[in-house]
């Protein structure tokens, strides 16, 4: 047991820390977050500056065109940009962690070659389209049909919570391919090319005023046979395969960038005297020691994989369930620390911070499914009701 | 890094589950109870043989020249198996005190004004934690005179309260101190004996949630196993979600030894200890409220070891103190998405 890092490790961090604080003062501004074309510029933008330097890709497999990195120097990587201020991964997120993954891991060589370096170099990017109206927790409910003609399937259906969906090139599109097999049997995982005629794309406003996702509806869409990664009817297995990758390391920087949050609470707190009530500065002090057992949780997580040299494991769904209700904590504390004052206005961030740590706790996955993944799939208690 | 046990730590571990299976089984556990918990000298050398108070002496002195990790783990099992005995501050103080390291001698410690004194009654010698100053012979008769026997709630665990000049010992660091003791120690017990109590409570949540597992897989209700029912299935599930960060704020802090992760791995493991045995009395059901059941002695001790070393409003404010101004909030980063 160390926590030590290696010195090929400690080699790693420094080329990277060298490299951020020589590109990032250069960076442009950050967009507004409803612009999506201006994020989506912005977020591809940085991904080909990572390709070209060489970061592109890191945790994916070498033959995927990634850099074959370990899963430690991948942690390396998330906690040096968050702790840079770098860009956050952005619009590349299902590419570079769902789509890109799953292709690497279950697509053929054509399909490798035809998709995944322009996700590394920040050419195409990539939306999901997992969730429906009515199947949502429930995703093997899905209802969106892919009819077989000829050398394609006709998609006819309706998408939501699809984030990114008004700028994206590609879809990591679930569709049911056989009626009249048991639910998670006969779906399937295509790849949809977004500019195909019969799409249609509603921006959905969140809670917090923005436009974070989109409806997406699906009107006899034709998509090659050949766009479809996997066995026909085997998309389940296949999308299992994409939820590890989802659940396993992709929190890694938020924990950083809470801790940071935290830090500047206390700083604030302590500037505007609300540091001498003891029940709200032992409140921090307990997040304190909420979000450093998360970030040893995830070296320890990390550590695992490392050992077995696989895809993530199932622990990343204790880790969620914990962390998005600790995020949430996070901004209530962050409530009080503001006051009344500061705390509704929304040209705050952290304002618009605590209404957004609403969703952690449903998007991919509510806790109350990770409470099921745990129970079922970690300590073995019956399925059922 | 690799932050995972190494295979030498697992056989340790292992070992030690192996030791306690051995010779404090559940029959054995139940018997202490019945004599209202106190040390068992017999035990008490099995455990010294087996090295569980020498662990941390160098091997020169006679000790197994191991550290803080190794020591986490050991203390571990202790608490899975709800082993009785002032097993922290013995094994703080071998070295310190003569036939410590062997299970020889047993050693209380007094950890302050206000706190009761666990075991004094078989105490050969009391650890007086505020100065590392050990008590013995006439002082410790001295001291134990000025101690009055409190009706201990954890059956396992005998309590004095202390009265007259001795009521605040331990309070003043840095007082000067007996044999064995240097200027640094005091802080480094008060550290040692809060992270070694926290692998206790560890220990123990985990224990908790194996029980409450078993228990909802066994017992059924309305015609169905109870862990099949999602509220019973969540409340197992957050056990879990409780002890494994917990764990890993735990075993960082013994590799860091650091005052400030120390003080995460006690308020997390208390809590973890405290509602996973809550959470398991109450998927028991009727059966959880009763004498026989033992999930009551994993509670009542949790809480014992909650007030010790290092209480949740303690460490708070040490991990409070130790948020700052780092930078200005949100530079530069993009947080959405």
């Amino acid at each position: 047991m160390d926590l030590a890092y290696t010195e090929a490790e400690e080699e790693f961090r420094g080329r990277l820390r060298e490299w951020l604080a020589a590109v990032l003062p250069g960076l442009p501004p950050k967009p507004s977050p409803d612009d999506w074309p201006a994020r989506r510029a912005y977020d591809t933008a940085w991904q080909r500056m990572l390709y070209d330097a060489g970061y592109a890709g890191l945790h994916w497999p070498a033959d995927a065109g990634g850099r074959g990195a370990t899963p430690t120097q991948h942690l390396i990587f998330l906690e040096e940009t968050e702790k840079a201020g770098a860009p956050y991964v952005g619009a590349n997120f299902v590419g570079l962690l769902h789509a890109g993954p799953t292709i690497a891991a279950e697509g053929t060589a054509e399909q490798r070659a035809r998709w995944l370096p322009p996700v590394l170099r920040g050419d195409e990017i990539w939306c999901q389209g997992f969730s429906e109206p009515d199947a949502g927790s429930d995703l093997a409910a899905l209802r969106t049909r892919a009819v077989r003609d000829g050398d394609d399937y006709v998609v006819s259906g309706q998408k939501i919570w699809t984030s990114h969906a008004e700028v994206a090139d590609w879809c990591e599109l679930l569709v049911r391919t056989d009626p009249g097999a048991p639910k998670h049997r006969g779906i399937s995982w295509l790849a949809m090319p977004m500019d195909a005629p019969g799409i249609t794309v509603r921006p959905l406003r969140t809670l917090a005023g923005s436009t974070e996702f989109a409806e997406v509806f699906l009107d006899e869409v034709r998509v090659p046979v050949r766009n479809r990664v996997g066995a026909e009817n085997d998309g389940w297995r296949v999308t299992m395969v994409t939820l590890s990758f989802e659940r396993g390391t992709a929190f890694v920087g938020e924990v950083v960038a809470c801790r940071r949050t935290l830090d500047a609470l206390a700083a604030e707190a302590r500037r505007n005297g609300r540091w001498d009530d003891a029940v709200l500065r032992r409140r921090l002090g307990r997040l304190n020691a909420e979000f450093r057992a998360l970030w040893r949780l995830t070296q320890w997580n990390v550590g695992e994989s490392e050992r077995t040299g696989g895809v993530p494991g199932i622990g990343g769904s204790v880790f969620k369930l914990r962390y998005s209700g600790v995020r949430q904590e996070l901004y209530e504390a962050a409530a009080e620390v503001l006051g009344a004052e500061g705390a509704f206005d929304l040209d705050r961030e952290w304002a618009l911070d605590r209404l957004s740590s609403l969703s952690y706790t449903i998007a991919a996955g509510t806790s109350q499914i990770q409470r099921n993944i745990v129970a079922e799939r970690i300590l073995g208690l019956p399925k059922g009701r | 890094m690799d932050f995972q046990l190494s295979d030498d730590q697992r056989a340790l571990r292992s070992g030690m589950r192996d030791l306690l299976g051995a010779v404090f089984d559940r029959d054995r556990m139940r018997a202490a109870v019945e004599r209202g918990g106190g040390v068992d000298r017999g035990l008490w050398r099995e455990l010294g043989a087996a090295g569980l108070f020498a662990l941390r002496l160098p091997e020169e002195a006679g000790g197994v020249g191991l550290g803080l990790p190794e020591a986490v783990l050991l203390f571990e099992e202790a608490g899975r198996a709800l082993l009785p005995g002032p097993l922290v501050a013995t094994h703080l103080a071998a070295g310190l005190v003569k036939g410590a390291a062997e299970g020889e001698a047993v050693v209380a410690v007094a950890e302050g004004a206000g706190r009761p004194v666990a075991d004094l009654g078989d105490a050969d010698a009391v650890l007086v934690a505020g100065g590392a100053e050990v008590l013995t012979g006439e002082a410790l008769e001295a001291f134990a005179a000025g101690a009055v026997p409190v009706r201990s709630m954890d059956p396992l665990t005998p309590l004095h309260r202390v009265e007259g000049r001795w009521a605040g010992a331990g309070a003043s660091e840095g007082r000067s101190a007996g044999a064995g003791a240097s200027e640094a120690y005091p802080g480094a017990l008060r550290r040692e004996g809060a992270l070694l109590t926290a692998a206790e409570q560890l220990g123990s949540a985990t224990r908790t949630t194996e029980m409450a597992v078993q228990h909802a897989g066994a017992r059924e209700q309305f015609g169905s196993l109870i862990g099949s029912f999602q509220a019973v299935k969540h409340l197992c599930a957050d056990m879990l979600a409780r002890t494994e960060p917990a764990r890993s704020a735990l075993y960082a802090a013994a590799l860091t030894g650091d005052p400030v992760e120390i003080a995460a791995a006690k308020l997390l493991a208390d809590e973890a200890a405290v509602r996973n045995a809550r959470d398991c009395l109450q998927i028991h059901g009727g059966m959880g409220f009763t004498w026989e059941a033992d999930v009551h002695l994993h509670l009542k001790r949790a809480w014992l070891r909650a007030a010790r070393w290092l209480t949740a409003a303690e460490a708070e404010e040490i991990l409070a103190a130790d948020l700052g101004p780092v930078r200005p909030l949100y530079s530069g980063s993009a947080a959405g998405g």
